[in-house]
């Protein structure tokens, strides 16, 4: 049903039979659009113009640390022989610098085993961060199992799920040996057979088809 | 000396006084203007009483540049139908507990530092040194988890009643919306005095943001700006607890409130409709088979049209 507006918005057409009426002003012979309509285009291009101006900067700027990588940061934790492979030694280190303790994170630091099929002569540091939720897990020297208070996850001695609602095992940090010193550096995940991949947050499967399904994250650094 | 109701009601509110009511001489003007001249405003004698008028004529100099009193007539003295009980309170109600949460929010956003290294000891200066610091924290505290109550109560009374039925869908819609903002208002409000509680249930609602297939990643560092809970998380909740969600709260709550005056709410469920007449007509007795004198039933087959049941005890007025 044709109602005023679209009347405006027509191409101007001499009534038939009729006697003429002027024309609207601005027309001219073969117009395909009314002057009215082209500037009630123009304004509303300009208005979403404006609006776009305001708002896409704002946006962007609130999702940018989406796409922003930190620096990567290296922490020194001890000598290479203030740790053994038989158990953990707990280790807490600043891993947000600015914000106080609320920055620092606690990891188990041990040497690889060739018992349990590591290469030799690397040192594995473990995050006690639940795979599960984020909450953190305690190294218990009788079962020799992580444990998290939270929900009863439970990790073996490698860190991986034996028990409860985790869905992976405990994520690792990067480690290297510098003149005696050794330094831990970025968090990456690991697969439930202990293949590094990119860091991911806890309640996230890795490995397999869950590598799309939680794709990596462009803020993570990339595995060893 | 006017009625002090008559004083509370803005003046095109007000019925027209008859002669001989307060306010209108029972008697003729005067004729004579020289023996018995008019009183003037500025007599003494009329101080008080224009003192008294002053408000009514305030409100009337605004009523006339806003016409806002037939809107007010229309939303204050609004019929509800029968059987409005005290279930139909919950909205007020949670709306109330809003204003709540609004006004002690602002004060204390006075005290409060969103940072990462002060918010703590700010929260903990609020608590113990402020004059009645715990109280208005306490409030918005245990107002936070009041209003969630009254947000999902009036929720179930909308469900129980079949409130939600049309035309009142968008609203239930709105509502909806409403609920999750609610939601996200107690989640973000959760990590701002920033003691162990706070940060351990943010960190496993934002890990359980993250668990969202494909997006869920990202959300999670759309929330912590970053891969780990850090120095701009705290300001980030900060501006999405006290800017973003309020300000779409209340825009939100107006056009529930809009959509709630101008439909009206329902009666409940147990109210019979249909068995009186809703409009007193003139008792017509029908016979059998006969045509109804309202034109209900030109076929003429039988006496129960439509399902109403027509006859002549009930005056066949039920047109449901």
């Amino acid at each position: 049903m044709a109602d005023e507006a679209d009347k405006i918005n027509q191409p101007y057409r001499a009534p038939e039979n009729v006697r003429t009426e002027p024309p609207p002003p601005g027309y001219f012979e073969g117009e395909s659009m009314t002057r009215r309509k082209v500037f009630t285009i123009a304004s509303q291009a300009l208005g979403g113009l404006a609006g776009a101006a305001i708002i896409l900067p704002a946006v962007g700027f609130a999702v940018a640390p989406i796409f922003h990588r930190g620096k990567e940061r290296w922490e020194k934790i001890g000598k290479t022989g203030d740790f053994t492979e038989d158990t953990y030694r707990q280790v807490v280190f600043t891993e947000t610098p600015g914000i106080g303790d609320a920055g620092k994170t606690l990891a188990y630091v041990r040497t690889s085993s060739k018992e349990l099929g590591e290469e030799e002569g690397q040192i594995v540091a473990i995050s006690n961060r639940c795979a599960h939720l984020g909450c953190p897990v305690r190294f218990v020297q009788a079962a020799g199992n992580f444990i998290c208070p939270c929900h009863g996850g439970v990790y073996d001695f490698q860190g991986k799920r034996i028990g409860g609602p985790p869905v992976r095992p405990l994520d690792r940090f990067q480690t290297r040996i510098n003149n005696g010193e050794v330094e831990v550096g970025p968090r990456y995940s690991v697969t439930s057979q202990l293949k590094p991949v990119r860091a991911r947050d806890p309640g996230e499967f890795t490995g397999g088809v869950w590598e799309y399904l939680y794709p990596p994250r462009p803020s993570t650094f990339p595995p060893p | 000396m006017p009625k002090l109701s008559d004083l509370l009601v803005p003046a095109p509110l007000r019925k027209t006084p008859k002669p001989g009511e307060s306010g209108v001489p029972k008697t003729p003007a005067p004729q004579d203007l020289k023996s018995n001249p008019p009183e003037r405003p500025g007599d003494l004698g009329r101080l008080g009483e224009q003192a008294l008028e002053a408000p009514v004529e305030a409100v009337a100099w605004i009523d006339q540049r806003m016409a806002a009193s037939g809107f007010l007539t229309g939303m204050l003295f609004r019929k509800v139908p029968k059987g409005t009980n005290w279930f139909y309170t919950l909205g007020s109600a949670a709306l109330f507990a809003f204003i709540v949460q609004a006004v002690t929010g602002v004060f204390l956003a006075m005290f409060y530092t969103p940072s990462a290294t002060q918010a703590y000891s700010s929260i903990s200066h609020i608590n113990n040194d402020v004059f009645l610091g715990q109280f208005v924290h306490g409030m918005h505290k245990w107002g936070a988890s009041v209003m969630v109550i009254l947000v999902f109560l009036h929720m179930g009374r909308t469900f129980f009643f079949g409130a939600y039925k049309y035309p009142r869908e968008l609203n239930w819609v709105i509502g909806v919306v409403i609920l999750i903002l609610t939601m996200t208002m107690a989640f973000t409000g959760y990590l701002l005095p920033f003691d162990q509680r706070s940060y351990w249930a943010s960190i496993v609602g934002i890990n359980i943001n993250g668990t969202g297939p494909i997006v869920g990643p990202y959300l999670s560092d759309f929330l912590r700006a970053g891969p780990e809970l850090g120095a701009t998380t705290l300001s980030r909740f900060y501006a999405i607890h006290m800017l973003l969600v309020p300000g779409a709260l209340i825009a939100l709550i107006g056009a529930h409130m809009y959509l709630v005056v101008k439909l009206g709410t329902t009666a409940p469920p147990w109210t019979k409709i249909g068995t009186q007449p809703r409009v007193a007509e003139p008792t017509t007795t029908l016979d059998a088979g006969a045509v109804s004198s309202n034109g209900h039933s030109p076929n003429g087959s039988g006496s129960t049209i439509a399902g109403v049941h027509v006859d002549g005890h009930n005056g066949g007025g039920a047109s449901a």
